[in-house]
């Protein structure tokens, strides 16, 4: 029973090991990174553009769209970490109606590495926001008592976010797995359908919550005002 | 009954009983969510986009709840580390 692709091992010297979720990890990222270069060779800006340029440009606009709902001003500073989470990880989800797949956000380390990037990222933002003064008397809103609970709720989250997308890849990729030894054909099918759904909805929840989470770290304490009107519009 | 078969036992019991009990919460509360979701929706239709993208935000928060017992009962079924400390002896062999 095969639980991630970190037991398909390709190569091994001593302790360090290339396995499956490196491999496809890599493969992944070459596709979005030669699949962009190739496409935007030549943009062309008037009504004759490709498709391909079309498909890119729904989900840059799209992407930016959701960031400055959430509340963040200038989506394009962190349009290129929001985006690629996002993109990264539908994109592995998508591959599984490839058969013989296996997505490597099914596997803790990568779901843990994306959850330690968001982790980096919000103080990264929040001091090149605020600065670091700023950013540090954060945590200790409303009051210093808060602040043990400030820093335990952002390691938790980060946890959650890791538990969170590896659980349901794991989990949809495992359900395939026995239904296929019960009911070959009919049922797997529906459950990979149902798997391609979760999986488009976790890439989505985590760039979101990824989101969220800088937007809490940016927000001056007094563009509460401001934000609430931009909500009620 | 020696100490292979009661972590054997223990494990697949719990294994069973913490997706079980633990799936109850999550799905009690999606649904409330996804109750006060609707009513929202049919007394502002106009804010449909925020509600919905909230909803979906506050169903995978919910969700994860029972993914973590669901992880732990993987865990107890598939890479249980006591399982795998009392049989290595005898998978050694």
């Amino acid at each position: 029973m095969r639980l991630s692709p970190d037991q398909i091992v390709l190569w091994h010297y001593g302790f360090i090991k290339l396995n499956g979720t490196i491999a496809l990890t890599w493969a992944l990222m070459l596709v979005l990174a030669v699949g962009s270069k190739l496409i935007t060779r030549k943009l062309a800006t008037d009504l004759h553009r490709t498709r391909w340029q079309n498909l890119l440009e729904i989900a840059v606009t799209g992407i930016e769209k959701q960031i400055s709902e959430v509340g963040l001003r200038h989506p394009r500073t962190y349009i290129g970490f929001l985006g690629t989470l996002f993109l990264f990880v539908a994109l592995a989800s998508l591959c599984t109606v490839i058969p013989g797949y296996d997505p490597p956000t099914g596997s803790l380390s990568t779901t843990a590495a994306l959850a330690l990037c968001v982790l980096a990222a919000v103080p990264f933002y929040g001091i090149s926001e605020q600065g670091l003064g700023g950013y540090l008397k954060s945590y200790t809103e409303p009051t210093l008592l808060m602040l043990p609970f400030n820093i335990i709720s952002e390691l938790s989250r980060t946890l959650a976010l890791a538990v969170r997308l590896f659980g349901n890849m794991m989990s949809g990729t495992m359900i395939l797995a026995i239904l296929v030894t019960i009911t070959p054909l009919i049922f797997p099918i529906a459950m990979s359908a149902l798997g391609l759904l979760t999986g488009m909805v976790q890439a989505y929840i985590f760039s979101i919550l990824a989101a969220v989470y800088i937007a809490a770290a940016t927000r001056k304490s007094q563009a509460a005002p401001a934000a609430a009107t931009t909500h009620a519009k | 009954m020696d100490s292979t078969t009661l972590i054997a036992i223990t494990s697949i019991i719990t294994a069973g009983l913490t997706i079980a009990i633990g799936s109850v919460g999550p799905a009690l509360g999606e649904g409330r969510a996804v109750a006060t979701a609707l009513s929202s929706l049919a007394q502002q239709p106009d804010a449909a986009t925020t509600i919905t993208r909230t909803l979906f935000v506050g169903l995978a928060m919910i969700e994860s709840i029972a993914i973590y017992c669901f992880v732990v009962s993987m865990i107890l079924l598939f890479a249980n580390p006591f399982w795998n400390h009392i049989i290595a002896p005898v998978a050694g062999k």
